[in-house]
């Protein structure tokens, strides 16, 4: 059976997207001891907070608000005024890596190592 | 009908099209481990478009679609990031169609392609914006990997409407 030019990009595409993703997946870093909770505004830093003491903030974008609660070891949007509510739907972040973005408030809410820059 | 009015009308028939696809879309919850990651029902008609009409007339249904969906539905935060991935996927998907020699998964790949152009495209102007490198790796391997079954199960419906659309004779040209 001869496999067209287009089925061939198909399974080249598939198979690099595959292996990529999988590559990318695997290649995180290893799990440090100490979790900070780095929040960013417009590409500014907005805070830093250690993951293991509760806190439960409110952050004023210049674009709205997201609430951000941080409680047994996890992060979470709960609440903002932004129109798509992407930022709290998103699951709970714990591990270094994990990630909360909420587009319309340009704010990003990570899980880095302590002492990372 | 004269040939321009023709045209226009259904230029105009496509914007509505995607535009109602993309808030029926936005209705149906997708439990994925990316939230906001969408099957890009609307490029549907961006793939007939890009098979249907020249390229001029392929851009301006997507930049219809996507200014006058912001205004409707989903808001002006986000236009940017519409707007941008939806004629650069829209770009590649016509480059691919011109490149790539026929055959019957032709669509398919060109499908493809554009849901992967779309969603880097998309995922840069984020990274971009939010001045943040971390945020393009945490999402790409993701992206990547949805785009694949989004953009054949986009690329198959195309191919099964394309049939209908052709036996037409729209000549819109």
């Amino acid at each position: 059976m001869a496999i067209g030019k287009s089925t061939k990009i198909i399974l080249i595409i598939t198979a690099l997207a595959v292996l990529g993703a999988a590559l990318i997946l695997l290649w995180r870093p290893s799990a440090g001891e100490a979790k900070e909770v780095l929040v960013t505004v417009d590409g500014e830093a907005y805070g830093r907070y250690p993951l293991d003491i509760d806190r439960d903030f409110t952050v004023e974008t210049p674009w709205g608000y997201n609430q951000v609660i941080i409680h047994d070891g996890q992060a979470e949007v709960h609440e903002a005024d932004c129109p798509n509510q992407i930022c709290v739907n998103t699951a709970s972040a714990s591990e270094i890596g994990d990630m909360i973005v909420c587009l319309p408030h340009r704010l990003v809410v990570e899980i880095v190592p302590e002492d990372s820059p | 009908m004269r040939r321009g009015t023709r045209t226009l009308v259904y230029i105009s028939v496509l914007t509505a099209q995607a535009m109602v696809l993309n808030w029926v879309e936005g209705l149906i919850p997708m439990p994925l481990p990316v939230p906001g990651a969408r099957l890009g029902l609307a490029n549907i008609v961006t793939l007939v478009a890009a098979y249907t009409l020249p390229w001029p007339a392929v851009l301006l249904v997507v930049a219809a679609r996507t200014i006058l969906g912001a205004f409707l539905f989903s808001g002006l935060s986000t236009l940017l990031y519409s707007l941008s991935a939806g004629l650069v996927s829209a770009g590649a998907m016509l480059l691919t169609r011109r490149v790539l020699r026929g055959g019957g998964a032709q669509i398919l790949a060109v499908s493809l392609i554009g849901a992967i152009v779309h969603n880097l495209t998309q995922l840069t102007v984020a990274a971009l914006v939010l001045e943040n490198i971390r945020v393009f790796w945490a999402y790409l391997p993701w992206l990547m990997l949805l785009a694949i079954p989004a953009g054949l199960f986009v690329g198959g419906v195309g191919r099964l409407l394309l049939k209908y659309v052709n036996k037409l004779h729209l000549r819109v040209y």
